[in-house]
């Protein structure tokens, strides 16, 4: 028996057991992660059928069921948590009913869901369509009937306000600011008078009309939104919402399938493709994408080219002894610094010293207002671009270390010289060591957040640091980003619950653009490293 | 057996016993050469004819191959390396200070022991050494590499794939395409350093023929492990033990009549 014991545990079989066991655990607590994550966040897109439960008091609730849970201390007693949405009626967005309360349940096909610009959703019935207050359709299916013929028009009313807030008069204030400037720097150069003065003037003029222009565009226009719709909520409230406030209305009991995956979609769409609005909580998250990717891009800009030269210089060009060793193992620990004190460094030496001194030197109209002195995407990237160095130097490292000496003396002996040899034989043999650094530098940047939060990251960021306007790129600006998004709707906004699958969707996207990214760098790494495989030479 | 002039009267030995006479294109007087406090090569003289193969033996270890690398200063990359003595090719001293290493090496062609193709096309490997002298014309470089391929005999075997990867070749033929790479530069010697240790007899027996073939045109020294190779293809014989560079001669004599004992011990399976 003690044999068979010693052959069994001699075998190497529990080792194999345990092993498989503890990647077995792992991918499940990843899968698992990966899975809610998914779950949750594709659900918020679908429309749910809206439930009208009636109480044993008479009370009606109409709402979306979002949860059903085991009421703490009564067995076999089960509750459901309600979204009524209509918050500016109630107050709350959800309610929680015990279901042994429920009399009835029905799922009526004229329930309303309506999206709108503030307040989040209103469920509700329509009762009526009015045209600044005087009744033009009542009942639900004439009232629907014109709102349906109006929306698209309301819709390219409400862009079309959108645009002359957002563009045309953020066109006049920015030209307006850098006249405003242009005086501050004769003023400082100690020019108060003459041609140039007289020509800044002038220039301000035809920009006050411009604006006149655009601000009776808009009075206009909102004036001409008059029509607006009647809904009635539980307990016979009734809201009258302008039309213009409206963004969609569905009827998710009276929807097929198909009509709800197009529903679906359209709403991914939005997601992806739109501002945010009510703090964040509805609406979409595109600037947050696009401040992400940029931010990423701006940084493997940087990251690359520093990492890579200095690690050609730790493994080709310094005399190996106690001191690079030193630094080597310096910079793998750097590698460990918390993230947040790199933000520290950030604000330090970029924001307050460089930033600083740039506003001085060539930005001191604008002062006391920082230009450059100031978190922005810049400085961001950059505190990430030293964040990130270590890996790419060290993946580079690796990358030369394992390139045969056979090939650098083939060169040699070729009548290379060193210079030649690295550019045209080492460089491109390194090229898939470098990518894979700058997948792991890419991968850690996107996903990082505490160093953001103090050198550039912002909660609304007012436009994109990229527009129409000259030098087109402006990288002193603040920006959004996708981990701090998540971040700010899921624990700073004032209604976390009702925001709280939007935090799953930002991650689920947030997610899903590392991987995009990942799998392009990797696709051009297994590119180069079938043209350069290296052999056993 | 160390000062030059004793390896010219073995050369003058060698001329009377065989037919022609030779002249040097390698001299070496008194070479020494340290890696750090070790000595690694003790006062070597000796004289490489022109348009011969000149072979190395020895047991590992024994300095061969760092005689060889001096010749093209790849020595140079060692660290702590210290060398006494001179080397001359060709007339000109190749540790003179004042000599630019790159144009040594474009006279001083290398194989390695083992085949060290770039990851890079067949075309673009020959082509690297006349890229790195200079931006030949596409056509003069479509000319230099088919030469260099013909002159390798590896031409018929790679022509209609020549922007494939080289790392796609065989053993023997990546010894090659070295070979062609080596001598696209037109050197006027080439070095090979073991080139047959990682090859089959077959591959062995190709490049062997090859080398008969090339040294109508270049001085070839060799270093080989493997005797019945030096007495297969080389004319002249070198035999080192120890950093020492014990006998020299025609090939044909050191291997039938040596005139050191240390020679004969070896060549006879003594020791070694």
């Amino acid at each position: 028996m003690s044999l068979l014991n010693k052959h069994f545990w001699s075998s190497g079989e529990p080792f194999i057991w345990l092993t498989g066991g503890a990647l077995t655990l792992s991918l499940i607590l990843v899968g698992g992660l990966v899975a809610l994550i998914v779950g949750n966040g594709l659900g918020l897109f679908w429309p749910r059928d809206v439930l009208r439960v009636r109480l044993a008091d008479g009370a009606v609730m109409t709402g979306q069921v979002v949860e059903r849970e085991a009421i703490p201390g009564q067995a076999g007693q089960y509750r459901i948590k309600l979204k009524v949405a209509n918050r500016d009626l109630y107050g709350a967005d959800f309610q929680w009913v015990d279901e042994v309360r429920i009399v009835k349940r029905e799922y009526p096909s004229d329930v309303a869901v309506i999206e709108r610009t503030e307040w989040g959703l209103l469920i509700g019935t329509i009762k009526e369509v009015r045209d600044a207050g005087n009744v033009v359709a009542s009942g639900g299916s004439s009232s629907w009937a014109v709102i349906r013929a109006r929306r698209p028009e309301a819709e390219s009313v409400r862009r079309e306000i959108q645009g002359i807030e957002r563009h045309d008069i953020g066109a006049i204030n920015y030209e307006q600011e850098r006249i405003r400037l242009a005086f501050r720097r004769l003023e400082l150069k100690g020019v108060t008078g003459g041609p140039e003065i007289e020509a800044l003037r002038a220039q301000l003029a035809p920009l006050q009309e411009r604006y006149k222009a655009q601000t009776d565009r808009l009075a206009l226009l909102r004036n001409g939104q008059t029509l607006s719709v009647v809904v009635e909520a539980d307990g016979g409230k009734t809201k009258d919402l302008p039309l213009a406030q409206v963004i969609d209305v569905r009827f998710p009991n009276a929807m097929s399938v198909l009509a709800k995956s197009a529903a679906y979609a359209a709403r991914v769409w939005d997601f992806v493709s739109e501002d945010p609005r009510e703090a964040n909580t509805e609406g979409g998250v595109f600037p947050a994408i696009f401040g992400t990717v940029m931010m990423v891009v701006i940084m493997s800009v940087i990251v690359t080219p520093l990492g890579v030269l200095a690690a050609f210089y730790l493994r080709e060009y310094a005399k190996q002894g106690p001191f690079v060793s030193a630094v080597r193992i310096a910079v793998n620990n750097l590698a460990g610094v918390p993230s947040i004190v790199f933000g520290v460094f950030g604000v330090g030496f970029f924001i307050y010293f460089v930033g600083g001194s740039i506003d001085r030197l060539f930005f001191a109209e604008a002062l006391p207002t920082p230009t450059y002195g100031t978190g922005g995407i810049l400085w961001a990237s950059l505190t990430l671009a030293l964040l990130t160095v270590p890996v790419v130097i060290v993946a580079t490292e690796e990358g030369l270390a394992a390139i045969p000496r056979g090939m650098r003396e083939a060169s040699l002996a070729l009548s290379a010289t060193k210079l030649e040899t690295t550019l045209r034989v080492v460089l491109p043999a390194v090229m898939p060591s470098i990518l894979t650094g700058l997948i792991l530098a890419m991968a850690r940047a996107a996903g990082e957040v505490a160093p953001l939060m103090i050198t550039g990251v912002v909660k609304l960021a007012p436009s994109l640091p990229v527009d129409g306007a000259w030098p087109y790129l402006h990288l002193e600006r603040k920006f959004m980003h996708l981990g701090f998004h998540i971040y700010d709707v899921g624990f700073q906004s004032p209604n976390v619950d009702a925001a709280r699958p939007m935090v799953f969707a930002t991650t689920l996207l947030l997610l899903l653009i590392v991987v995009l990214l990942n799998l392009f760098a990797i696709s051009m790494r297994n590119r180069l490293r079938r043209k350069y495989a290296l052999a056993a030479v | 057996m160390t000062g030059t002039v004793e390896v010219r009267r073995a050369l003058k030995e060698a001329a009377a016993i065989g037919p022609i006479m030779e002249t040097p294109m390698v001299e070496i007087e008194h070479l020494s050469l340290w890696y750090g406090e070790k000595l690694a090569l003790k006062d070597v003289g000796m004289l490489v004819p022109k348009h011969r193969v000149t072979a190395y033996i020895g047991p590992s270890g024994c300095g061969k191959s760092t005689l060889l690398r001096c010749l093209n200063r790849m020595n140079d990359l060692v660290d702590g390396v210290r060398i006494a003595g001179s080397i001359r090719i060709g007339g000109t001293d190749i540790y003179d200070a004042s000599l630019d290493v790159t144009e040594l090496r474009k006279r001083v062609g290398m194989v390695f022991q083992k085949s060290n193709p770039f990851p890079k096309s067949i075309f673009e490997n020959v082509a690297y050494g006349p890229r790195i002298l200079g931006a030949p014309s596409r056509s003069d470089l479509e000319a230099i590499v088919e030469r260099s391929l013909r002159a390798a005999a590896l031409w018929d075997e790679v022509h209609d794939r020549l922007q494939e990867s080289a790392l796609g070749l065989s053993g023997g033929q990546q010894q090659r395409l070295c070979i062609a790479r080596a001598i696209a530069v037109e050197p006027e010697v080439l070095l090979m350093d073991e080139p047959c240790s990682a090859l089959d007899p077959i591959a062995t027996a190709r490049i062997e023929e090859l080398m008969l073939d090339l040294k109508n045109s270049y001085t070839i020294v060799i270093v080989t492990h493997n005797m019945q190779q030096a007495a297969r293809v080389s004319d002249y014989t070198g035999f080192m033990l120890l950093g020492e560079l014990v006998e020299f001669g025609v090939t044909r004599q050191l291997f039938t009549n040596p005139r050191e004992e240390r020679t004969e011990d070896y060549i006879t399976g003594r020791f070694g």
